[in-house]
């Protein structure tokens, strides 16, 4: 399989997106935002950071990319995407997922770690979990709080496309364990077709038990086992 | 042309002496452009004019040095395999005082720059910061707590914006910083020995570039507003505080990086301080070159700006770059993939000027070396201060109310409500998380785990400057051996009040002696640093603050210690003496409102041999978590290894034996450490210690949802709950008020 970090100017977690597929064994390249082509990649990460400096709104320039087209188109030929943080805040910009992110509720940036608990692994994301896993995964930004209307809201819950959920230590849904205000506790969706993923939480910077823990493997492992790449060890 | 007369040279902070110099520099009266030049780079920000013969005392050398202190912008030492730290420290105290957020943003901007400017990738930052007290209805906490969450919010607008995680440091509160907030800010980059880039204009005929963004009025002499007293008139210096963009940073740091690993560079230097003026007539001086510029060529944000405007913008995020000739194009190339400006706006000539045109007409013309290195230099007369009183005879205090008191005092208490707000895990190499000890960082590139931390006691600097500044290196290497490190070198930030008042400079002298003293003792030699100075309101001065920043390297991931407590039944020991007296101690500050007393005696010999010690249990990897003893004594320091792990916080039960209980718990004596081990390796420790010669105790075991300690034959008892609730929501209860 081969994957692609795409770059904007500002991303800022691109190199850490690249460093946690590499050590997972995936060939991956970055791919410049203005680019038109993304070379096939299998898997398209959507790095975190502050995409033209997000002095808009977050991922509010970064849609009108060159390279934006491919993705989508992509996205639309059943290729993986995966939107971290402020690439989250992209994919919902560009329409590939519903809902926005907007400012956290005590209106501060929050860098810590969350729990989060995955609520659906019959997905491209999640298949290493079992439903109900909780990660530990840090979080770091001041526009994170999930919000879709009402409708949104429903269909994401019957077609089970809320992936990740903030919970407490036990495992819970409780508003304290809710860090910025998102919606139902969401911290992650899929698109219905299972392929285009977001998530506010950094995977990439919970792969090394050195840095306190190892949980987004998980993620990671999921996607290569579902295209069939067995994982390195 | 505008007459210089005497008010007009008053009002750039020049003395009729210095003035007499400048006309000797030039063999001429200097025209109004020249004589802001000459003004910002004699400002003592720019040349350390009051403080270059102290700044002499420091040891600079040793075998790991690559790029001394004073050569370029940022130390470089060597951490092995080819590879390398750049790291500096500096303050951007009197604009974070008038407008903290952009003041403390540019801060971090312009420290960063410091560290790409070398070639290096810039990996972590610590940010040492003080204000006046935060609790209170009044107007002064008011206006603390605006600057306080105001530069917080600056940092954290920078740092996370342009990637580098902000991954430690400290936050302290007194009095004394009413009106005048200390903001120090330090970086350390990574790079390969071969990649250290030169700020220096080499190769006559080279062009030079002018790169990243536009010029504009903002920041106008920001490097001589810096050189005096705040009063209440420097609300009207707003202009002189510069506007950050990190996002624009961003795209300069990497423009750079890719530029400088191909080989088109002959000399980089940022635009910081003085801007335009200092990066050309340094670049000329360090090169034994001159440099000319055309000012018509330089990109600008605004129109109709003249000469002097531009010379002395602070306008953020630009960087001067001396090209090989024949190389251009690598350059053009590059900052049009970053959509960056570029321009070439001169060329490196071989007759020591700096010569500046503004549109081929001659604007200032200044000999290079005698403008960057001429600066006069001072001696400042010197009143020593009476030692310290004693603290005398004091009321009883109730135990159990003193310990929450003082872990909620927001020195003491938890900083969380500020580190949650950086991105401290970007990058993916944050090994120990804020609040411990130091921070430890795995550098990817180099495969390397630094370990950083900053540190200053002003309390005891006040006291007593030199003891107080000696405490605050052995503090600091106290802080990177606990973590598992082995000091390597300082960077320091000396901020004081007013040169021109005698007490004011003994306490400088004070300080660096100290401070090179420490340095010495632990072979930590200086690399760099910054002075800041007219630190003052209309209240006062500053308790003199010689902030401390110390790199370390870690030798094996299998060193990393926390300092807080792990497991029930693990051991409690304390590396070094049970101590006693409670001068210059937090107790004293908090429970009696004493500023007193001589500060704890320090000697270099014992804290060495306690090091040593510490890490040798470390290494041996008998050691679960180790804490350095500082403000607040035993006793604090107890209730911080129970608290630190806030998804997890345990508790103890402690023995410290016969004596005062005030004294016993929260005495603040030094070369003190407080580890804990498995109970069944207790006996070993104990036991190497001993054959070190190192006093040491069992004091207790880890356990429980209480800390309890037994002093002087009282037992205080504190669930916690309670102990948690008083350290963690002081701040955010102030702020919230």
């Amino acid at each position: 399989m081969k994957a692609a970090v795409l770059r904007f100017p500002g991303s800022n977690c691109d190199q850490d997106a690249h460093l946690a597929l590499r050590e997972s064994g995936v060939d991956v390249d970055y791919v410049w935002h203005k680019d038109t082509s993304l070379g096939g990649a299998d898997l398209i990460v959507v790095p975190g950071g502050f995409s033209y400096g997000d002095y808009l709104r977050c991922g509010a320039i970064a849609r009108f990319s060159p390279i934006m087209p491919a993705v989508k188109d992509a996205a639309k030929g059943g290729a993986l995407v995966l939107g971290i943080c402020n690439g989250f805040q992209i994919l919902c910009e560009a329409g590939l997922l519903p809902g926005a992110l907007i400012r956290n509720r005590d209106l501060h940036f929050i860098c810590e770690h969350v729990r989060v608990r995955v609520e659906n692994y019959e997905t491209p994301w999640t298949n290493a979990a079992v439903t109900g896993s909780v990660l530990r995964i840090p979080i770091a930004h001041g526009e994170g709080s999930y919000t879709a209307d009402d409708a949104t809201l429903r269909d994401l819950n019957r077609n089970r496309q809320i992936l990740l959920r903030y919970v407490d230590a036990r495992g819970a849904v409780s508003p304290e364990a809710n860090p910025n205000g998102s919606l139902e506790n969401i911290a992650g969706i899929c698109n219905a077709a299972r392929n285009v993923f977001g998530l506010m939480p950094h995977p990439e910077r919970a792969c090394d038990p050195r840095l306190g823990s190892a949980d987004g493997r998980i993620i990671f492992q999921s996607v290569l086992t579902h295209l069939g790449v067995r994982a390195a060890a | 042309m505008s007459a210089i007369t005497p008010e007009l040279i008053a009002k750039h902070g020049l003395t009729p002496e210095e003035y007499e110099r400048i006309k000797t520099i030039l063999g001429r009266e200097p025209n109004i452009t020249e004589l802001g030049v000459f003004s910002v780079m004699w400002s003592e920000h720019c040349s350390y004019k009051n403080t270059r013969l102290q700044l002499k005392k420091f040891p600079t050398t040793g075998e790991r040095v690559l790029v001394k202190a004073g050569e370029e912008n940022a130390g470089v030492i060597d951490i092995g395999d080819g590879w390398a730290v750049a790291f500096k420290m500096e303050s951007h105290n009197h604009p974070s005082a008038i407008e903290p957020f952009q003041g403390a943003a540019t801060g971090v901007g312009g420290i960063i720059r410091d560290i790409f400017t070398m070639g290096a990738r810039p990996v972590f930052s610590l940010d040492s910061l003080r204000f006046g007290p935060i609790h209170g209805d009044d107007a002064q906490a008011k206006t603390n707590r605006r600057l306080f969450a105001g530069v917080v919010a600056g940092i954290a607008h920078y740092g996370n914006c342009i990637g580098v995680p902000t991954i430690g440091g400290e936050v302290h509160f007194d009095e004394s910083y009413n009106g005048n907030p200390l903001v120090n800010v330090f970086c350390l980059g990574v790079l390969r020995h071969e990649q250290i880039a030169r700020g220096a204009a080499k190769g006559v005929g080279n062009p030079v570039f002018y790169v990243g963004a536009e010029t504009g009025r903002d920041g106008l002499a920001g490097a001589a507003f810096a050189s005096r007293d705040l009063t209440e008139e420097s609300k009207q210096d707003r202009p002189a505080v510069q506007v950050g963009d990190p996002f624009r940073e961003k795209l300069l740091l990497e423009a750079c990086l890719e530029l400088l690993a191909t080989d088109a560079v002959a000399g980089i230097q940022d635009m910081g301080a003085a801007g335009l003026t200092c990066s050309t007539c340094e670049t000329a001086s360090r090169g034994g070159t001159g440099v000319e510029i055309d000012l018509a060529k330089v990109p600008k944000r605004e129109t109709g700006m003249t000469p002097y405007e531009i010379l002395l913008s602070e306008s953020q995020e630009r960087m001067l770059i001396i090209v090989h000739k024949g190389r251009e194009q690598v350059v053009k190339d590059i900052f049009e993939k970053w959509d960056l400006p570029y321009a070439e706006v001169g060329v490196v000539r071989d007759d020591g000027m700096m010569r500046v045109l503004d549109g081929g007409e001659l604007a200032a013309e200044i000999p290079a070396a005698k403008l960057a290195d001429d600066a006069p230099v001072y001696e400042r007369e010197q009143k020593p201060r009476p030692l310290p009183e004693s603290p005398g005879e004091l009321p009883a205090v109730d135990m159990e109310a003193a310990l929450p008191a003082l872990l909620a005092h927001p020195t003491i208490a938890s900083k969380q409500w500020v580190w949650r707000q950086y991105d401290h895990m970007v990058r993916a190499g944050t090994c120990a998380l804020p609040g411990s000890d130091a921070a430890v960082f795995l550098i990817r590139e180099a495969n390397k785990i630094v370990a950083a931390t900053s540190d200053c006691n002003a309390l005891y600097c006040a006291l007593e400057p030199r003891n107080g500044a000696r405490i605050a290196i052995a503090e600091a290497a106290r802080n990177l051996t606990c973590s598992g490190a082995v000091p390597l070198a300082v960077t320091d930030n000396l901020n004081f009040g007013n040169p021109h008042n005698p007490e004011n400079f003994w306490q400088l002298a004070e300080c660096v002696d100290g401070l090179a003293e420490g340095c010495r003792a632990f072979d930590t030699p200086v690399t760099g640093g910054n002075v800041s100075l007219y630190n003052q309101s209309p209240a006062g001065a500053i308790d003199p603050t010689p902030t401390v920043g110390m790199v370390g390297l870690i030798e094996s991931e299998h060193h990393i210690t926390t300092s807080h407590f792990k497991d029930a039944g693990d051991a409690i020991i304390l590396v070094g003496e049970i101590g006693d007296g409670l001068g210059a101690s937090h107790f004293l500050k908090v429970m009696h409102g004493r500023k007193a007393g001589r500060v704890p005696a320090l000697d270099f010999a014992k804290e060495r041999a306690v090091h040593a010690a510490v890490l040798a249990m470390i290494r041996s990897r008998l050691v679960k978590s180790a804490h350095d003893c500082s403000e607040g004594g035993l006793a604090v320091t107890l209730a911080e290894s129970c608290l630190t792990n806030r998804e997890q916080p345990i508790g103890a039960s402690i023995d410290l034996g016969a004596g005062r209980a005030d004294e016993l718990l929260f005495n603040e004596s030094q070369s003190r450490v407080v580890l804990s081990c498995r109970a069944s390796n207790a006996s070993t420790i104990l036991m190497l210690l001993d054959l070190r010669g190192v006093p040491a105790r069992r004091l207790g075991t880890v356990g429980g949802d209480e800390l309890t300690i037994k002093a002087g034959g009282e037992e205080s008892r504190w669930s916690l709950k309670k102990l948690r609730s008083a350290w963690a929501d002081s701040i955010p209860n102030a702020m919230r008020g």
